[in-house]
Protein backbone atom coordinates (compact mmCIF):
# COMPACT_ATOMS: atom_id res chain seq x y z
CA UNK A 1 0.00 0.00 0.00
CA UNK A 2 1.24 3.41 -0.82
CA UNK A 3 -1.38 5.53 0.89
CA UNK A 4 1.38 6.92 3.11
CA UNK A 5 2.63 8.85 0.09
CA UNK A 6 -0.64 10.73 0.04
CA UNK A 7 -0.76 13.31 2.74
CA UNK A 8 -4.44 14.07 2.49
CA UNK A 9 -6.64 13.19 -0.47
CA UNK A 10 -8.98 16.07 -1.28
CA UNK A 11 -10.37 14.75 -4.54
CA UNK A 12 -10.48 11.46 -6.45
CA UNK A 13 -10.82 11.75 -10.22
CA UNK A 14 -11.47 8.70 -12.38
CA UNK A 15 -11.30 8.58 -16.17
CA UNK A 16 -12.34 5.73 -18.39
CA UNK A 17 -13.49 4.73 -21.82
CA UNK A 18 -14.56 1.43 -23.33
CA UNK A 19 -14.26 -1.41 -20.84
CA UNK A 20 -14.32 0.89 -17.82
CA UNK A 21 -18.03 0.75 -17.04
CA UNK A 22 -17.71 -2.83 -15.74
CA UNK A 23 -14.92 -1.73 -13.38
CA UNK A 24 -16.89 1.19 -12.00
CA UNK A 25 -19.97 -0.96 -11.52
CA UNK A 26 -17.87 -3.05 -9.12
CA UNK A 27 -15.94 -0.22 -7.46
CA UNK A 28 -18.78 2.16 -6.67
CA UNK A 29 -21.02 -0.30 -4.77
CA UNK A 30 -18.00 -1.36 -2.70
CA UNK A 31 -17.15 2.14 -1.45
CA UNK A 32 -17.95 2.56 2.22
CA UNK A 33 -21.07 4.51 3.16
CA UNK A 34 -19.14 7.31 4.84
CA UNK A 35 -16.56 7.64 2.06
CA UNK A 36 -15.46 11.19 2.75
CA UNK A 37 -13.63 12.30 -0.38
CA UNK A 38 -15.46 13.87 -3.33
CA UNK A 39 -15.15 11.83 -6.49
CA UNK A 40 -15.37 12.88 -10.15
CA UNK A 41 -15.96 10.42 -12.98
CA UNK A 42 -15.17 11.24 -16.61
CA UNK A 43 -16.52 8.60 -18.94
CA UNK A 44 -16.42 8.65 -22.71
CA UNK A 45 -19.84 7.94 -24.14
CA UNK A 46 -21.09 6.69 -27.45
CA UNK A 47 -24.23 8.76 -27.61
CA UNK A 48 -24.01 12.49 -27.31
CA UNK A 49 -26.87 13.23 -24.95
CA UNK A 50 -26.86 10.19 -22.72
CA UNK A 51 -27.55 11.19 -19.13
CA UNK A 52 -28.48 7.65 -18.14
CA UNK A 53 -25.02 7.00 -16.70
CA UNK A 54 -25.79 9.12 -13.64
CA UNK A 55 -28.93 7.11 -12.89
CA UNK A 56 -27.12 3.85 -13.47
CA UNK A 57 -24.37 4.70 -10.96
CA UNK A 58 -26.87 6.16 -8.48
CA UNK A 59 -28.65 2.82 -8.38
CA UNK A 60 -25.46 1.07 -7.27
CA UNK A 61 -24.19 3.17 -4.38
CA UNK A 62 -25.47 4.84 -1.25
CA UNK A 63 -23.29 7.89 -1.98
CA UNK A 64 -24.95 10.82 -3.75
CA UNK A 65 -24.44 10.65 -7.50
CA UNK A 66 -25.10 13.74 -9.57
CA UNK A 67 -24.45 14.91 -13.09
CA UNK A 68 -22.02 17.77 -12.56
CA UNK A 69 -23.35 21.31 -12.88
CA UNK A 70 -21.25 24.41 -13.25
CA UNK A 71 -20.53 26.11 -9.88
CA UNK A 72 -21.15 22.89 -7.93
CA UNK A 73 -18.97 22.99 -4.82
CA UNK A 74 -17.09 19.68 -4.50
CA UNK A 75 -18.42 17.95 -1.40
CA UNK A 76 -17.65 14.79 0.51
CA UNK A 77 -20.20 12.05 -0.01
CA UNK A 78 -20.79 13.03 -3.62
CA UNK A 79 -19.89 11.43 -6.92
CA UNK A 80 -19.94 13.89 -9.84
CA UNK A 81 -20.43 12.59 -13.36
CA UNK A 82 -19.17 14.69 -16.29
CA UNK A 83 -22.24 15.60 -18.39
CA UNK A 84 -22.42 14.46 -22.01
CA UNK A 85 -20.96 16.85 -24.61
CA UNK A 86 -19.25 19.18 -22.09
CA UNK A 87 -15.72 19.28 -20.73
CA UNK A 88 -15.72 19.30 -16.93
CA UNK A 89 -13.14 21.48 -15.19
CA UNK A 90 -12.21 22.10 -11.57
CA UNK A 91 -11.69 25.68 -10.40
CA UNK A 92 -9.07 26.81 -7.86
CA UNK A 93 -11.89 27.50 -5.38
CA UNK A 94 -12.86 23.82 -5.68
CA UNK A 95 -16.04 24.33 -7.59
CA UNK A 96 -16.80 22.80 -10.97
CA UNK A 97 -17.20 24.49 -14.32
CA UNK A 98 -18.19 23.40 -17.82
CA UNK A 99 -16.85 24.19 -21.24
CA UNK A 100 -18.04 23.27 -24.75
CA UNK A 101 -14.75 23.96 -26.50
CA UNK A 102 -13.25 21.67 -29.15
CA UNK A 103 -13.12 17.94 -28.57
CA UNK A 104 -9.82 16.58 -27.29
CA UNK A 105 -8.82 13.14 -28.63
CA UNK A 106 -12.22 13.23 -30.38
CA UNK A 107 -13.86 13.39 -26.97
CA UNK A 108 -16.03 15.77 -25.00
CA UNK A 109 -15.89 15.26 -22.08
CA UNK A 110 -12.15 14.73 -22.33
CA UNK A 111 -10.27 13.06 -19.50
CA UNK A 112 -7.13 15.16 -20.19
CA UNK A 113 -9.07 18.42 -19.81
CA UNK A 114 -10.56 17.34 -16.48
CA UNK A 115 -7.33 15.83 -15.15
CA UNK A 116 -5.26 18.91 -16.00
CA UNK A 117 -7.57 21.42 -14.36
CA UNK A 118 -7.98 19.23 -11.26
CA UNK A 119 -4.18 18.99 -11.05
CA UNK A 120 -3.94 22.77 -10.82
CA UNK A 121 -6.74 23.03 -8.25
CA UNK A 122 -5.78 20.14 -5.96
CA UNK A 123 -2.03 19.65 -6.52
CA UNK A 124 -0.75 17.02 -4.04
CA UNK A 125 -4.23 16.36 -2.70
CA UNK A 126 -5.37 14.78 -5.95
CA UNK A 127 -5.66 11.07 -6.64
CA UNK A 128 -6.28 10.13 -10.28
CA UNK A 129 -7.28 6.75 -11.64
CA UNK A 130 -7.25 5.90 -15.35
CA UNK A 131 -9.14 2.81 -16.43
CA UNK A 132 -9.66 0.76 -19.56
CA UNK A 133 -10.05 2.43 -22.97
CA UNK A 134 -9.12 2.46 -26.64
CA UNK A 135 -8.01 6.08 -26.73
CA UNK A 136 -4.94 8.07 -25.64
CA UNK A 137 -7.05 10.54 -23.67
CA UNK A 138 -5.90 10.76 -20.04
CA UNK A 139 -2.19 10.08 -20.54
CA UNK A 140 -1.19 13.75 -20.76
CA UNK A 141 -3.47 14.46 -17.81
CA UNK A 142 -1.74 11.76 -15.73
CA UNK A 143 1.60 13.41 -16.48
CA UNK A 144 0.32 16.85 -15.45
CA UNK A 145 -1.12 15.46 -12.22
CA UNK A 146 2.14 13.75 -11.32
CA UNK A 147 4.10 16.94 -12.02
CA UNK A 148 1.74 18.88 -9.77
CA UNK A 149 2.37 16.45 -6.91
CA UNK A 150 -0.73 14.29 -7.23
CA UNK A 151 -0.93 10.50 -7.00
CA UNK A 152 -1.60 8.50 -10.18
CA UNK A 153 -3.02 5.03 -10.66
CA UNK A 154 -3.82 3.09 -13.83
CA UNK A 155 -5.71 -0.12 -14.27
CA UNK A 156 -3.43 -3.05 -15.05
CA UNK A 157 -3.46 -3.20 -18.86
CA UNK A 158 -3.47 -7.01 -18.85
CA UNK A 159 -6.84 -7.18 -17.15
CA UNK A 160 -8.36 -4.03 -18.66
CA UNK A 161 -11.13 -4.61 -21.20
CA UNK A 162 -9.09 -2.50 -23.62
CA UNK A 163 -5.46 -2.05 -22.63
CA UNK A 164 -4.53 0.91 -24.85
CA UNK A 165 -5.54 3.74 -22.52
CA UNK A 166 -3.66 2.55 -19.42
CA UNK A 167 -0.69 1.58 -21.63
CA UNK A 168 -0.49 5.09 -23.07
CA UNK A 169 -0.48 6.50 -19.54
CA UNK A 170 2.30 4.11 -18.48
CA UNK A 171 4.46 5.38 -21.35
CA UNK A 172 4.58 8.80 -19.66
CA UNK A 173 6.50 7.29 -16.70
CA UNK A 174 4.23 9.30 -14.44
CA UNK A 175 2.21 6.45 -12.94
CA UNK A 176 2.64 5.76 -9.23
CA UNK A 177 0.78 2.51 -9.12
CA UNK A 178 -0.79 -0.14 -11.35
CA UNK A 179 -3.82 -1.83 -9.86
CA UNK A 180 -6.41 -4.43 -10.69
CA UNK A 181 -10.01 -3.28 -10.85
CA UNK A 182 -10.84 -5.52 -7.91
CA UNK A 183 -8.27 -3.84 -5.67
CA UNK A 184 -9.47 -0.30 -6.22
CA UNK A 185 -12.43 -0.09 -3.86
CA UNK A 186 -10.52 -1.38 -0.83
CA UNK A 187 -7.60 0.89 -1.58
CA UNK A 188 -9.90 3.89 -1.86
CA UNK A 189 -11.73 2.95 1.35
CA UNK A 190 -8.42 3.05 3.20
CA UNK A 191 -7.50 6.53 1.96
CA UNK A 192 -7.29 9.31 4.49
CA UNK B 1 1.72 25.42 -18.06
CA UNK B 2 1.80 29.17 -17.61
CA UNK B 3 1.55 30.34 -14.00
CA UNK B 4 -1.84 31.67 -12.95
CA UNK B 5 -0.26 34.91 -11.70
CA UNK B 6 1.23 35.67 -15.12
CA UNK B 7 -2.15 35.17 -16.75
CA UNK B 8 -3.91 37.40 -14.24
CA UNK B 9 -1.35 40.12 -14.86
CA UNK B 10 -1.91 39.83 -18.60
CA UNK B 11 -5.69 40.09 -18.19
CA UNK B 12 -5.19 43.19 -16.09
CA UNK B 13 -3.10 44.80 -18.85
CA UNK B 14 -5.68 43.80 -21.45
CA UNK B 15 -8.43 45.75 -19.65
CA UNK B 16 -6.38 48.92 -19.44
CA UNK B 17 -5.15 48.71 -23.03
CA UNK B 18 -8.27 47.47 -24.87
CA UNK B 19 -11.20 47.61 -22.43
CA UNK B 20 -11.97 43.90 -22.79
CA UNK B 21 -12.58 42.73 -19.25
CA UNK B 22 -12.21 39.00 -18.60
CA UNK B 23 -11.93 39.34 -14.83
CA UNK B 24 -15.36 37.78 -14.21
CA UNK B 25 -14.79 34.81 -16.50
CA UNK B 26 -14.54 31.37 -14.89
CA UNK B 27 -10.83 30.76 -14.52
CA UNK B 28 -10.15 27.10 -15.35
CA UNK B 29 -11.45 27.32 -18.91
CA UNK B 30 -9.98 30.79 -19.56
CA UNK B 31 -6.52 29.79 -18.31
CA UNK B 32 -6.60 26.67 -20.43
CA UNK B 33 -7.52 28.68 -23.55
CA UNK B 34 -4.79 31.25 -22.92
CA UNK B 35 -2.33 28.40 -22.45
CA UNK B 36 -3.46 26.88 -25.76
CA UNK B 37 -3.14 30.24 -27.55
CA UNK B 38 0.37 30.67 -26.17
CA UNK B 39 1.36 27.20 -27.37
CA UNK B 40 -0.37 27.46 -30.73
CA UNK B 41 1.05 30.86 -31.69
CA UNK B 42 4.57 29.66 -30.74
CA UNK B 43 5.58 32.83 -28.93
CA UNK B 44 9.19 32.80 -27.69
CA UNK B 45 8.05 33.56 -24.14
CA UNK B 46 4.89 34.50 -22.30
CA UNK B 47 6.33 37.94 -21.58
CA UNK B 48 7.05 38.57 -25.25
CA UNK B 49 3.57 37.39 -26.16
CA UNK B 50 2.19 39.85 -23.65
CA UNK B 51 4.21 42.68 -25.18
CA UNK B 52 3.03 41.79 -28.66
CA UNK B 53 -0.58 41.69 -27.46
CA UNK B 54 -0.19 45.20 -26.10
CA UNK B 55 1.32 46.54 -29.32
CA UNK B 56 -0.52 44.65 -32.03
CA UNK B 57 -4.34 45.07 -32.11
CA UNK B 58 -4.71 42.49 -34.89
CA UNK B 59 -2.84 39.92 -32.82
CA UNK B 60 -4.99 40.92 -29.86
CA UNK B 61 -8.26 40.38 -31.77
CA UNK B 62 -6.97 36.96 -32.72
CA UNK B 63 -6.30 36.37 -29.01
CA UNK B 64 -9.89 37.31 -28.10
CA UNK B 65 -11.18 34.98 -30.78
CA UNK B 66 -9.04 32.09 -29.58
CA UNK B 67 -9.59 32.40 -25.84
CA UNK B 68 -13.36 32.60 -26.11
CA UNK B 69 -15.08 29.39 -27.13
CA UNK B 70 -16.64 29.44 -30.59
CA UNK B 71 -17.66 25.83 -31.02
CA UNK B 72 -21.23 25.57 -32.24
CA UNK B 73 -23.41 23.51 -34.54
CA UNK B 74 -26.80 23.74 -36.24
CA UNK B 75 -29.78 22.65 -34.17
CA UNK B 76 -27.50 21.91 -31.23
CA UNK B 77 -29.62 19.91 -28.73
CA UNK B 78 -32.35 19.04 -31.22
CA UNK B 79 -34.91 18.59 -28.42
CA UNK B 80 -34.49 22.25 -27.55
CA UNK B 81 -35.45 23.31 -31.09
CA UNK B 82 -38.38 20.92 -31.08
CA UNK B 83 -39.60 22.60 -27.91
CA UNK B 84 -39.20 26.03 -29.54
CA UNK B 85 -41.34 24.86 -32.47
CA UNK B 86 -44.04 23.46 -30.23
CA UNK B 87 -44.20 25.87 -27.30
CA UNK B 88 -42.58 29.19 -28.17
CA UNK B 89 -43.18 29.92 -31.87
CA UNK B 90 -47.00 29.53 -31.55
CA UNK B 91 -46.92 32.30 -28.93
CA UNK B 92 -44.57 34.50 -30.97
CA UNK B 93 -46.96 34.06 -33.90
CA UNK B 94 -49.54 36.18 -32.08
CA UNK B 95 -47.25 39.25 -32.24
CA UNK B 96 -47.44 41.58 -35.25
CA UNK B 97 -43.66 41.83 -35.29
CA UNK B 98 -41.08 39.55 -33.69
CA UNK B 99 -37.72 40.79 -32.43
CA UNK B 100 -35.17 38.15 -31.43
CA UNK B 101 -31.73 38.60 -29.90
CA UNK B 102 -29.20 35.83 -30.24
CA UNK B 103 -26.46 36.81 -27.78
CA UNK B 104 -23.08 35.10 -28.20
CA UNK B 105 -24.04 33.73 -31.62
CA UNK B 106 -20.48 32.75 -32.60
CA UNK B 107 -20.26 31.65 -36.25
CA UNK B 108 -24.04 31.77 -36.63
CA UNK B 109 -25.09 28.12 -36.96
CA UNK B 110 -27.80 28.49 -34.34
CA UNK B 111 -29.05 31.76 -35.86
CA UNK B 112 -29.58 30.02 -39.20
CA UNK B 113 -31.25 27.12 -37.36
CA UNK B 114 -33.71 29.53 -35.78
CA UNK B 115 -34.35 31.29 -39.10
CA UNK B 116 -35.26 27.90 -40.61
CA UNK B 117 -37.69 27.28 -37.75
CA UNK B 118 -39.27 30.70 -38.27
CA UNK B 119 -39.54 30.16 -42.00
CA UNK B 120 -41.25 26.82 -41.52
CA UNK B 121 -43.69 28.39 -39.06
CA UNK B 122 -44.32 31.12 -41.66
CA UNK B 123 -43.02 33.77 -39.25
CA UNK B 124 -39.73 34.77 -40.80
CA UNK B 125 -41.26 37.57 -42.89
CA UNK B 126 -42.33 39.41 -39.72
CA UNK B 127 -39.22 38.61 -37.66
CA UNK B 128 -35.88 40.26 -37.19
CA UNK B 129 -32.91 38.43 -35.69
CA UNK B 130 -30.21 40.45 -33.96
CA UNK B 131 -27.16 38.25 -33.67
CA UNK B 132 -24.29 39.51 -31.53
CA UNK B 133 -20.93 38.30 -30.34
CA UNK B 134 -17.81 39.74 -28.72
CA UNK B 135 -15.73 38.65 -31.75
CA UNK B 136 -15.71 40.47 -35.06
CA UNK B 137 -14.09 37.53 -36.82
CA UNK B 138 -16.80 35.00 -35.99
CA UNK B 139 -19.50 37.51 -36.94
CA UNK B 140 -17.87 38.04 -40.33
CA UNK B 141 -18.08 34.31 -40.86
CA UNK B 142 -21.67 34.14 -39.61
CA UNK B 143 -22.67 36.85 -42.10
CA UNK B 144 -21.54 34.81 -45.07
CA UNK B 145 -24.03 32.04 -44.28
CA UNK B 146 -21.42 29.57 -45.50
CA UNK B 147 -20.66 26.49 -43.46
CA UNK B 148 -18.49 23.49 -44.12
CA UNK B 149 -20.28 20.92 -46.22
CA UNK B 150 -18.87 18.10 -44.08
CA UNK B 151 -21.10 19.17 -41.19
CA UNK B 152 -24.29 18.94 -43.25
CA UNK B 153 -25.00 15.30 -42.54
CA UNK B 154 -24.98 15.90 -38.80
CA UNK B 155 -26.94 19.13 -39.27
CA UNK B 156 -29.55 17.31 -41.30
CA UNK B 157 -29.91 14.63 -38.60
CA UNK B 158 -30.27 17.31 -35.92
CA UNK B 159 -32.80 19.14 -38.09
CA UNK B 160 -34.95 16.03 -38.45
CA UNK B 161 -34.77 15.33 -34.71
CA UNK B 162 -35.89 18.93 -34.13
CA UNK B 163 -39.11 18.14 -35.99
CA UNK B 164 -37.99 19.33 -39.44
CA UNK B 165 -40.04 17.90 -42.30
CA UNK B 166 -38.15 19.14 -45.36
CA UNK B 167 -35.18 17.67 -47.13
CA UNK B 168 -32.53 19.74 -45.31
CA UNK B 169 -30.60 20.35 -48.55
CA UNK B 170 -33.34 22.71 -49.81
CA UNK B 171 -31.83 25.33 -47.49
CA UNK B 172 -28.35 25.47 -49.00
CA UNK B 173 -26.33 25.16 -52.17
CA UNK B 174 -23.28 22.97 -51.91
CA UNK B 175 -20.17 24.03 -53.80
CA UNK B 176 -16.92 22.13 -53.22
CA UNK B 177 -16.42 22.28 -49.44
CA UNK B 178 -18.96 24.99 -48.84
CA UNK B 179 -22.66 24.92 -48.11
CA UNK B 180 -24.08 28.39 -48.69
CA UNK B 181 -27.42 28.95 -47.01
CA UNK B 182 -30.34 30.58 -48.79
CA UNK B 183 -30.10 34.38 -48.59
CA UNK B 184 -33.84 34.48 -47.83
CA UNK B 185 -32.82 33.21 -44.38
CA UNK B 186 -30.10 35.79 -43.75
CA UNK B 187 -32.12 38.76 -45.04
CA UNK B 188 -33.72 39.07 -41.63
CA UNK B 189 -30.46 38.92 -39.66
CA UNK B 190 -28.50 41.84 -38.27
CA UNK B 191 -25.01 40.98 -37.06
CA UNK B 192 -23.20 43.25 -34.65
CA UNK B 193 -20.50 43.11 -32.00
CA UNK B 194 -21.78 43.30 -28.46
CA UNK B 195 -19.84 42.58 -25.29
CA UNK B 196 -22.12 41.19 -22.59
CA UNK B 197 -19.64 42.31 -19.94
CA UNK B 198 -19.72 45.99 -20.86
CA UNK B 199 -22.44 46.87 -23.39
CA UNK B 200 -26.00 47.95 -22.62
CA UNK B 201 -29.43 46.86 -23.70
CA UNK B 202 -30.25 48.04 -27.24
CA UNK B 203 -33.86 47.05 -27.89
CA UNK B 204 -36.83 45.15 -26.50
CA UNK B 205 -37.24 41.55 -27.62
CA UNK B 206 -39.83 38.81 -27.56
CA UNK B 207 -37.16 36.10 -27.47
CA UNK B 208 -33.55 36.18 -26.29
CA UNK B 209 -31.28 33.18 -26.81
CA UNK B 210 -27.94 32.92 -25.06
CA UNK B 211 -26.78 29.32 -25.06
CA UNK B 212 -23.53 28.07 -23.56
CA UNK B 213 -22.19 31.54 -22.85
CA UNK B 214 -23.05 31.99 -19.17
CA UNK B 215 -21.09 28.83 -18.26
CA UNK B 216 -17.90 30.85 -18.89
CA UNK B 217 -18.84 33.55 -16.37
CA UNK B 218 -18.67 33.68 -12.58
CA UNK B 219 -21.90 33.88 -10.61
CA UNK B 220 -21.77 37.65 -10.29
CA UNK B 221 -21.37 38.28 -14.01
CA UNK B 222 -24.04 35.68 -14.78
CA UNK B 223 -26.42 37.69 -12.59
CA UNK B 224 -25.49 40.96 -14.31
CA UNK B 225 -25.98 39.51 -17.78
CA UNK B 226 -29.32 37.96 -16.84
CA UNK B 227 -30.43 41.36 -15.55
CA UNK B 228 -29.39 42.85 -18.89
CA UNK B 229 -31.56 40.27 -20.65
CA UNK B 230 -34.39 41.00 -18.24
CA UNK B 231 -34.22 44.71 -19.16
CA UNK B 232 -34.17 43.77 -22.84
CA UNK B 233 -37.20 41.47 -22.76
CA UNK B 234 -40.80 42.30 -23.46
CA UNK B 235 -43.05 41.81 -20.40
CA UNK B 236 -44.07 38.34 -21.61
CA UNK B 237 -40.86 37.55 -23.46
CA UNK B 238 -38.94 34.27 -23.58
CA UNK B 239 -35.38 33.61 -22.46
CA UNK B 240 -33.51 30.53 -23.73
CA UNK B 241 -30.27 29.20 -22.21
CA UNK B 242 -27.91 26.26 -22.80
CA UNK B 243 -28.63 22.75 -21.58
CA UNK B 244 -26.46 23.12 -18.46
CA UNK B 245 -27.47 26.71 -17.65
CA UNK B 246 -30.26 27.90 -15.40
CA UNK B 247 -31.97 30.92 -13.86
CA UNK B 248 -31.70 29.23 -10.47
CA UNK B 249 -29.63 31.35 -8.03
CA UNK B 250 -30.03 34.40 -10.31
CA UNK B 251 -31.54 37.72 -9.20
CA UNK B 252 -34.28 37.49 -11.86
CA UNK B 253 -35.45 33.92 -11.10
CA UNK B 254 -38.57 35.09 -9.27
CA UNK B 255 -40.09 36.74 -12.35
CA UNK B 256 -39.65 33.83 -14.71
CA UNK B 257 -41.41 30.51 -15.22
CA UNK B 258 -39.91 27.57 -17.04
CA UNK B 259 -42.04 26.86 -20.12
CA UNK B 260 -41.53 23.09 -20.24
CA UNK B 261 -40.13 20.97 -17.41
CA UNK B 262 -36.42 20.27 -17.97
CA UNK B 263 -36.18 22.41 -21.12
CA UNK B 264 -34.14 25.57 -20.86
CA UNK B 265 -36.68 28.22 -21.81
CA UNK B 266 -38.27 30.59 -19.35
CA UNK B 267 -41.09 33.08 -19.83
CA UNK B 268 -41.07 36.45 -18.15
CA UNK B 269 -44.06 37.23 -16.00
CA UNK B 270 -43.97 40.74 -14.59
Amino acid sequence: MAQEQINKAGLIIIGGSSGSLEVLMKVLPALKKDFAIPLIIIMHRNTVADSALTELFASRTSLNVKEADEKDALQAGYIYIAPPDYHLLTEADRTLSLDVSERVHYCRPSIDVSFMSAAVAYKNELVAILLSGANADGAAGIKTIKEAGGYTIVQEPGEAGVSYMPEQALLTNAVDRVMKGDELAEWLNNLK
Amino acid sequence: MVEAEAIELLLHKVVSRYGYDFSDYARASLHRRIDLFYTKTKQPSFTLMQERLMQDPVFFMNFVEQITVNVTEMFRDAGFYKMLREHVLPVLATYPFIRIWHAGCSTGEEVFSLAILLKEANLLHKSILYATDINQAVLAKAKTGIFHVATMRQNSENYIRSGGKEDFSVYYHANHNNAKFDSALSEKMIFSTHNLVADASFNEFQLILCRNVLIYFNRELQGKVLQLFDRSLDSLGFLALGSKESLKFSPIAGYYKQVVYNEKVWRKNK
